[in-house]
Order: structure tokens, then C-alpha cells, then sequence
């Protein structure tokens, strides 16, 4: 067979047998729960990232028996299956790298239970994040991450990204909420995991999925703790007129053994292209702001806030503001949750980053992240989860200028090869997913990814599922963000 | 073996040095496990030579154990074969501590008590409260997947373990997580090793993230009648928005040993007389802070006591506080001194189960006069030991069938049970905890991965893995 000739027939087969596959899903689910028509792939071929991967398929499940039985399907045709929730990830997690069949969670969006006793609940993985907070807020109760996306994001999502929040800072992550798992094996096995009672017996399973990134398994429900709220929370606003002083704050009340519920920073720039947007009353003519929570019973709050203060103070705030009341608090942090958004009214494309360093490390990181934007000539924008050394400096560029887009990836290896020297990490809550593979490697030996990877192998032999994420497969671009329309409708409350 | 001894303790000497191979009978009685003694010990000084010994081991099938200061040789299943100890106590060192950022890296045989006093240093601490506190290593004390009282507020080992280096029973050095509080980069392979007995891999050092030492303590410990109670004041400060560091419940069999001679003998420092009572359920209740939050602690837990209808209510303050906390720390250290053949249960149900399972308890007791002691962490983790006063096959008997009754009521209340510490041949109801069938294929599967040959600690893991 000539080359053209093989290419024909392989169209042909790969057409048959995509018409075959979409038969079977159709047959199996409905028609209503299965879209394939260029027109409406569109939607599902990209997430909070801006790589972008076109599935074959995408099918909407409202039952473990459904993806179970689609598992099915993608194992008879060999194709691969990826599963998403709201599509707000960072990282191109639910994107169909490889094509196939795309598995949207949003049917599968019901609370199953909620034991306010026992501060459980256990929900469908399409259960958006805020709306199980929502649902137990009567009780005093809340899920404690809180993405910035929490307004869309899924918990199943949140699962498979192991996903952080600002006051994930003093409640911790995904991973220290979810205590068991359903889960569909690429094998198309259905297995339970962990147990709503703590110290499940066995290796911890539970705690190798979630934050898996989807390679492991597709979770069908998820048991998780619920947190009670606190009695009292104060919000202060820390003004500062030079960037060391406020990074310097961080780091000594860090280093104080101050633990507050959420330390965020923004920097200047960041905060006038906010306050442009949101009017939460920043100050536009400063170097940058700190963003306190501090919580706890009301005596609690009411000492953490005095001593965080203190530090704001000893390190040249120019004023600390206490939110008066829950409007004011509320105005504050949807400045902070919408500031993404904010940014994305400046710049046709920003470029984020995930990177973590160690908290004493910030003043110098930050001074070097403003030298590299200097010297590659790049406007950067810091807003960031200040208290756990997380860092998201977002670098505005044209991406239509593909010289650009060469320097914006050069300039933020170099951030990224500072966080590591530092001590630090590629990606704190963001995911690795196919935009930080090939960072992999900076971190982590030949030894290591390989062990990673049989364990990748051991539940998902044949690769079937989410394929070619994580572990690096070849050169990518980074998580490039190219704003689909100029002003609205820019998923801005989709950001962490 | 296919080697011959000496050919083994050459090439074992070779990795380590002759001083750090250990094959005369006397010195290996330490490390026997049940009925089974190691024909070599071998103490290696660095990563590199661990993960050598384990290759070489690897090659000739020998079954390794990794082993920390041999306090919790006796606890779960013995391993099938025993070939080699993996003494790890030489990798003792400090590898990073960074004060002000609040985390730390330390190889796996540095003991707890040398590192906790590193930390005070700076004020802070691991909230790794667990019994033979005074002996045990780092990385023992995370292999054994011990529980810790400081849980209610600090969370569990899995919530702060960052990161870790462990060699697999191919003898190969991998590692997962990194240094940082926050990070999603790679799979979080350390939280297989935590619980895991070493069968998945032998931990060379660990990542932690440290905490601010609290303000001042206190603790407010209330006397109840009856289990449910002391039950009900537990479910009342759950739903109040207090946070205690500590919250458990003491069956008045618990009183009795913590205050016992044997109790004594581990040096706890002093308890106030007549604090805790043989006659009573005890709630205790540890809290921190500056002296308006302790007040506000005080006054709140005063009342949700009287709500409850305590007996009696005493407040602890300084020294008195930490004698009370290390006994209740010491809770399985204490009950293996308290019997010829102590039996412990490690119970998970959910807080408003937990009735149900210290009912059984004393129910499947009293008929026998059978001697236990239970101590219920708020959060839904029971440790129940039973405290025959002979170790002979009747007791034996009514010891099996007690478990039995426990263990039948922890699954009727939707929970789990397993037995990590029981006396050599005794026959229990469950040998290993119960898993479902398609979750232990998988744990069966990252074992296969993590040591193909089945070398590492064989039979100590999950389901007999």
C-alpha cells in the first residue's frame, strides 16, 4: 500500500469505526446524552488552560452504570476516555489529548447524603463546589476548600486536582476533606475506597486518587468531611507602599507561628487592574496589599487580628484596615476571587503559573520575578496565596506574535527554574496535567516518574484513560491563556 | 537462602561496613518478631547503602523488614519469612529545617524525642503524639500508621507529611511530594507508605510541615455514670464552635491503668489525685491559647459538663497537663503492660457510632470478667484492650470471643476493626482487617509494582500482603 492509500484506509476505518462507537454510546445512553457534532465539540475542546484537544465524543452519564458502561464501550473500540466536571481546570486535565470520548460529569450532580451529625456528605462528582457549602450552611457547616472557580468547579473535579483555595491555608487541601471514593477502573470495574469512618483499613488509596489528575480512575462518588464555620472571622486589608515590605510581612508572620485562615497578596498593578473592575476599594497608588483572614471562637479572632496587625505594622503597612462588616468583607474578596477576570480585560493573553516556594524565600522570589518582566521587557502581575508560598504570577503578551510567545516561555522557565533552586515546586494547586509535563523532570529523577508511572500502569494499564497527562511525553507550551471574547464572558470567577 | 552466611555477611559488610552487621544470635534476639529471628541485621549509614542492601537482598529473595528502635516489633502480623532486619536507626540526621517556614526534612531513624526537642528550639512541633514516644523513630512511627490525640486539631500524619524518600523492593531510591505546605506535582506515593508496615518500601527520610508550639494549655477533664454521657458531652462540643487539640473519652477500665503501677513505670510525671476514676467515664478535653480564649474554653466546657450531667469536673493547668496528655498518649504502651496477654482492637466508626461499639465492649466483658480498657478519640477511632489476668488457653478463649462481639458491632455499625496487637498464637476472629475484595486487588497490584520479588516485610501488609 502507498502512503496515500494507507492514510485512506485508516480514514476510512478510523470513520467506521468512530461511527460504530457513537452507535453503541447512542444505543447505550440516549441520544440526549451524547453530542459529537463539530459544532458542539467545540465547547468541550479546551478548560481554564488554553490548550486545546478535540474529543471524538462527549457523553453525559447520570449513573456509575453509565460510565461504567461507556468504560466499556472505550475499552471494545480501544479509545481513549477522559473525564471532566465544569471544565474550569488550569492545567488541560480534561482535555482529550488523544481524542475519544469525553465523560461530562454535570448530569451526576446530586447530593446523595448529609449526615450533620456526623459532618459527612457524600456527593456526585458533578456537584458544584459552593453549592454543597450552600446546602449545609443552615447547620453551621461548610466543605472546606474553596477554589476560586467554587462558583462552577465540581467536587469531582476538585478531587482529581487534589484542589487548593485561599483558606485551604489554615483547613488544607482537597485531599485532608475526602475520606471515600466510588470509582470506575479503566477496566471498567467499579471498586470503593476508603471509608466515611477515618483510618480506612489498608494502603491509603484514597489519598493516591484524589489528585491524580484523572489517570487513575473516574470517580462516581465521593464521601466527604464537612467543617464546621467559625465563630468569627476578621478580614484585614494590609497597605504597603514597597513590595518587600509586604512579602516581608508573610514571611515573619509566618515565621511567628501565626497561622491565619488566608494570606493573599496582590501587587500593585494587580490591584489597580482589579479595583478598575471590581471597586473593592484597593488603593491605587500602592505597591501592594495583603488579604488576612483570621478566624476562630471571637476571643481567638479577636488576638490573631491584633498580632497580625502588629507584624503589618512593624514591616512599613502604611495602614491596616478591618473590615467592619460582612459586606465589606465580602466586597474585598470578590476583588481577590475576580482578579484573574480583572487582568483579563487588559491583555488579549496572560500566561499563569502554578509555582510554590518556601515561605521565607518570597521577598527574593518576587524581586526576581520583577527583574525577569524587566529584562524581558513582559508586564507581570502578582496575585497570589502569600501564607503557603503559592505563587501566580500571570505575564500579559500578545499571543498572535509567535516571538512573543517564544520569550513568554522562556521568561517563565526562569521563574519556574528560581522556585525549584528556592526549594520549591512546579505546581501547587493548578495540576500538572499535559501543560507541565515536560517540567516533570526538574523535579523529579528518571527513577522517580518511572515508579509514578507503573503505578499509573497498575489501574490504568493500557492508558486508556486521560492519556499522555502528567509524565512528560514531548515539548508543550505552558498554560497560555488566550481570552475567547475581549471583555465579558471571560469565565473570570473560573480562577484561582 | 542460596548463599552461604558468610558469603551473605561479607557482602552485607561490604555495603555497610563490618561494624554494622549484626549475626551472632544474642544480638539479633532483639529484632525477633513473634518466633521469628533474622539471620542478619545489617545498620546501614546512608540512603545509598539501604537502598543497596535491599538490591542485594532483592537478587537473593532475602525477606527484609525495615525496622526502626524495635518498639512495635509485636504489633500486627509477624512477617512469613524473615531474612534480614533493616535497621535504620543509623539514618538519624537533620536534613533541612527551615524555622521560618515551617517545614522540615529528617531521615527516617532520627527518634522523636530528639527531634521534638530540635523543634522546641524554635517553638514548634510535630504533632506526632504517639505511645513509646520516648523510643520510637520518625519513620517507625509513620510506617506503623500510628494514631496520635493531637488528630482532633492538627489533622492526621497523611495532612502534614510532605514528602518522602523511601528505597522499593527492587532497591530502587524514589521520591514523591517536595518541601513545600502546598503541592499537586506527581502522585502522592508517601501516603501509601503511611500504615504500610514496610511492605511497600523502606522510608529513608521524610518531609514535614511543623507547627507553632499553641499558647498556654489546658485541659478540662469531666467524670460521667455512664458512657453515653460522656458521649453526649463529645457530640455537644463537635456541634459548639470550640476546637480543642485533644478530645477523648476514657472507660473507667482506662482510668484504672493510666493511674496503675504499670503506668507509672514509663515516668508520665504527676497526676493530681483522684483525677481519674475507676468508677467513672472520663471525657478530657486539651485547649490552648492566650488567657482570654483559654477562659472562654474554661466557661464553655464548664457548661456543656453540666449539660451533660457530670459527676465531676476538674480543670488542669501547667505541668498537670502534660502528665494527663503523655498517659493518654501512652494508651497502648500502658495496656501491653497491664496483662500476661493483652489483646488491643483499633476500631474506625462514625462519632455517633461510637456507642454502640463501647456497649459491645462492655458487654462482651462482663459476663467473662473480662478486664478492658477503651480510649475513644472524638473524631471516631477507639482503641479497645483486652486485659486477661492469665495468658492460657481459656482466657485465649474469651478473649476471641469478646473481639468477636466488638469486632461484629464496629461492622454493624457501618465501621471497621483490625487487631494490631494480640499475643503470639492466639487465635483471633480476624487476622487481618477486613477490605473489600476489589480494593485489596489493588493494594495487591501496588505491591506487586513496589516489590516484585515480595521481599519487604512479607505477610505484614493488608489482607496478609
Amino acid at each position: 500500500m502507498t502512503k496515500k492509500a494507507r492514510r485512506a484506509f485508516f480514514f476510512r476505518r478510523s470513520k467506521l469505526m468512530n461511527a460504530s462507537l457513537l452507535r453503541d454510546l447512542k444505543k447505550r445512553l440516549g441520544a440526549a446524552a451524547l453530542l459529537h457534532a463539530p459544532e458542539d465539540l467545540l465547547l468541550y475542546e479546551y478548560d481554564g488552560s488554553v490548550e486545546i484537544a478535540r474529543p471524538n465524543c462527549v457523553v453525559f452519564p447520570s449513573t456509575t452504570d453509565d460510565v461504567a458502561a461507556i468504560v466499556e464501550i472505550a475499552n471494545r473500540y480501544q479509545t481513549p476516555v477522559v473525564g471532566r466536571g465544569a471544565g474550569t481546570g488550569l492545567s488541560g486535565g480534561a482535555l482529550a489529548r488523544r481524542g475519544g470520548i469525553l465523560i461530562v460529569f454535570s448530569r451526576m450532580n446530586r447530593i446523595l447524603d448529609i449526615d450533620l451529625e456526623n459532618q459527612r456528605a457524600t456527593v456526585q462528582p458533578g456537584v458544584v463546589n459552593s453549592d454543597l457549602s450552600a446546602a449545609v450552611a443552615h447547620a453551621g457547616l461548610h466543605f472546606a476548600p474553596d477554589p476560586s472557580s467554587q462558583k462552577a468547579c465540581t467536587i469531582g473535579g476538585n478531587v482529581a486536582e487534589n484542589s487548593g483555595g485561599p483558606h485551604t491555608l489554615a483547613y488544607g487541601v482537597t485531599t485532608s476533606h475526602v475520606l471515600a471514593m466510588q470509582v470506575v477502573l479503566p477496566t471498567g470495574e467499579t471498586i470503593r475506597i476508603g471509608n466515611s469512618a477515618l483510618d480506612a483499613p489498608g494502603y491509603d488509596l484514597t489519598g493516591l486518587f484524589v489528585g491524580s489528575e484523572g489517570t487513575l480512575g473516574l470517580v462516581t462518588e465521593i464521601t466527604v468531611k464537612l467543617t464546621r464555620l467559625p465563630e468569627s472571622v476578621k478580614t484585614l486589608l494590609a497597605v504597603f507602599d514597597r513590595v518587600d515590605d509586604a512579602t516581608e510581612t508573610v514571611a515573619d508572620v509566618t515565621a511567628r507561628g501565626i497561622t491565619p485562615a488566608a494570606c493573599e497578596m496582590l501587587d500593585g498593578w494587580t490591584l489597580r487592574a482589579v479595583e478598575d473592575y471590581v471597586h473593592a476599594g484597593f488603593p491605587l497608588d500602592s505597591a501592594g496589599v495583603l488579604l488576612f483572614d483570621v478566624d476562630g471562637v471571637c476571643e481567638a479572632a479577636e488576638s490573631h487580628a491584633i498580632e497580625v496587625a502588629e507584624v503589618c505594622r512593624a514591616h512599613a503597612a502604611r495602614e491596616v484596615r478591618v473590615a467592619r462588616d460582612s459586606q465589606e468583607r465580602e466586597l474585598l474578596w470578590k476583588g481577590r476571587k475576580n482578579a484573574f477576570g480583572a487582568v483579563g480585560r487588559l491583555s488579549p493573553t496572560y500566561y499563569v503559573q502554578d509555582g510554590v516556594i518556601p515561605r521565607t524565600k518570597l521577598p527574593a522570589t518576587l524581586r526576581r520575578i520583577d527583574e525577569i518582566g524587566k529584562r524581558y521587557g513582559f508586564e507581570i502581575g502578582n496575585i497570589f496565596h502569600a501564607g503557603d508560598g503559592n505563587l501566580h504570577p500571570l505575564i500579559l503578551f500578545d499571543a498572535r506574535d509567535p516571538e512573543q510567545l517564544r520569550r513568554v516561555i522562556a521568561a517563565s522557565d526562569e521563574i519556574i527554574r528560581f522556585c525549584i533552586e528556592m526549594g520549591g515546586s512546579i505546581t501547587g494547586e493548578h495540576g500538572v496535567g499535559m501543560e507541565k509535563d515536560r517540567l516533570m523532570p526538574l523535579l523529579f529523577s528518571e527513577i522517580d516518574l518511572d515508579v509514578m508511572r507503573g503505578v499509573r500502569d497498575a489501574f490504568n494499564p493500557v492508558g486508556l484513560l486521560n492519556p499522555d497527562k502528567i509524565f512528560p511525553v514531548k515539548k508543550g507550551c505552558g498554560e497560555i491563556h488566550v481570552q475567547p471574547l475581549p471583555l465579558q464572558g471571560s469565565g473570570a470567577g473560573a480562577r484561582a | 537462602m542460596t548463599l552461604t552466611a558468610s558469603a551473605v555477611s561479607s557482602r552485607l559488610a561490604e555495603i555497610s561496613g563490618v561494624d554494622h552487621v549484626l549475626e551472632n544470635p544474642a544480638e539479633l534476639a532483639p529484632y525477633a518478631m513473634g518466633a521469628r529471628r533474622p539471620a542478619a541485621a545489617v545498620r546501614p549509614g546512608t540512603a545509598a547503602e539501604a537502598a543497596e542492601i535491599v538490591k542485594f537482598a532483592a537478587a537473593e529473595g532475602f525477606a527484609t523488614v525495615p525496622i526502626g528502635a524495635r518498639t512495635k516489633l509485636s504489633m500486627s502480623a509477624p512477617p512469613r519469612r524473615f531474612d534480614l532486619a533493616l535497621d535504620m536507626t543509623r539514618l538519624d540526621r537533620l536534613l533541612a529545617y527551615d524555622p521560618g517556614d515551617l517545614t522540615l526534612g529528617v531521615e527516617a531513624g532520627m527518634p522523636l524525642a530528639r527531634l521534638t526537642s530540635l523543634l522546641a528550639e524554635h517553638h514548634q512541633f510535630l504533632p506526632l503524639a504517639v505511645p513509646f514516644f520516648a523510643a520510637a523513630t520518625v519513620g517507625g512511627t509513620i510506617a506503623s500508621g500510628m494514631h496520635t490525640p493531637l488528630r482532633q486539631f492538627y489533622g492526621a500524619p497523611r495532612d502534614y507529611l510532605l514528602g518522602m524518600e523511601f528505597v522499593t523492593g527492587e532497591g530502587k531510591r524514589a521520591k514523591s511530594g517536595g518541601r513545600v505546605v502546598k503541592n499537586v506535582t506527581g502522585y502522592d506515593l508517601h501516603k501509601l507508605m503511611i500504615g504500610a508496615q514496610g511492605t511497600l518500601g523502606a522510608i529513608v527520610s521524610i518531609n514535614f510541615r511543623t507547627f507553632p508550639m499553641p499558647g498556654r494549655k489546658r485541659a478540662l477533664a469531666a467524670r460521667f455514670d455512664d458512657a453515653a454521657s460522656a458521649l453526649e458531652m463529645r457530640y455537644r462540643i463537635a456541634a459548639s464552635p470550640l476546637t480543642p487539640l485533644t478530645l477523648d473519652i476514657l472507660s473507667p477500665g482506662a482510668s484504672q491503668i493510666l493511674t496503675s503501677a504499670a503506668a507509672a513505670q514509663l515516668e508520665l510525671g504527676v497526676l493530681p489525685d483522684g483525677l481519674l476514676s475507676a468508677a467513672h467515664w472520663t471525657l478530657t478535653a486539651g485547649f490552648a491559647g492566650n488567657d482570654a480564649v483559654l477562659d472562654r474554653y474554661t466557661r464553655d466546657l464548664l457548661r456543656i459538663a453540666e449539660q451533660s450531667r457530670a459527676a465531676h469536673i476538674a480543670t488542669l493547668d501547667g505541668p498537670e497537663v502534660a502528665a494527663a496528655f503523655a498517659r493518654q498518649r501512652e494508651f497502648v504502651a500502658i495496656a501491653l503492660r497491664s496483662s500476661p496477654a493483652p489483646t488491643i482492637l483499633k476500631i474506625g466508626v462514625l462519632p455517633t457510632k461510637m456507642k454502640d461499639v463501647l456497649d459491645a465492649a462492655a458487654r462482651a466483658t462482663a459476663e467473662s470478667e473480662l478486664s478492658y480498657a477503651a480510649i475513644a478519640a472524638g473524631l471516631g477511632i477507639i482503641h479497645v484492650a483486652l486485659l486477661p489476668i492469665e495468658r492460657s488457653e481459656p482466657a485465649s478463649r474469651i478473649v476471641r470471643s469478646a473481639a468477636a462481639a466488638i469486632i461484629a458491632a464496629a461492622a454493624a455499625a457501618g465501621g471497621h476493626a483490625s487487631i494490631p496487637w494480640k499475643p503470639e498464637n492466639w487465635e483471633m476472629p480476624l487476622d487481618a482487617p477486613s477490605i473489600e475484595p476489589a480494593a485489596l486487588a489493588g493494594m495487591q497490584r501496588l505491591k506487586n509494582l513496589f516489590d516484585p520479588r515480595g521481599i519487604l516485610s512479607p505477610g505484614r501488609g493488608p489482607g496478609g500482603i
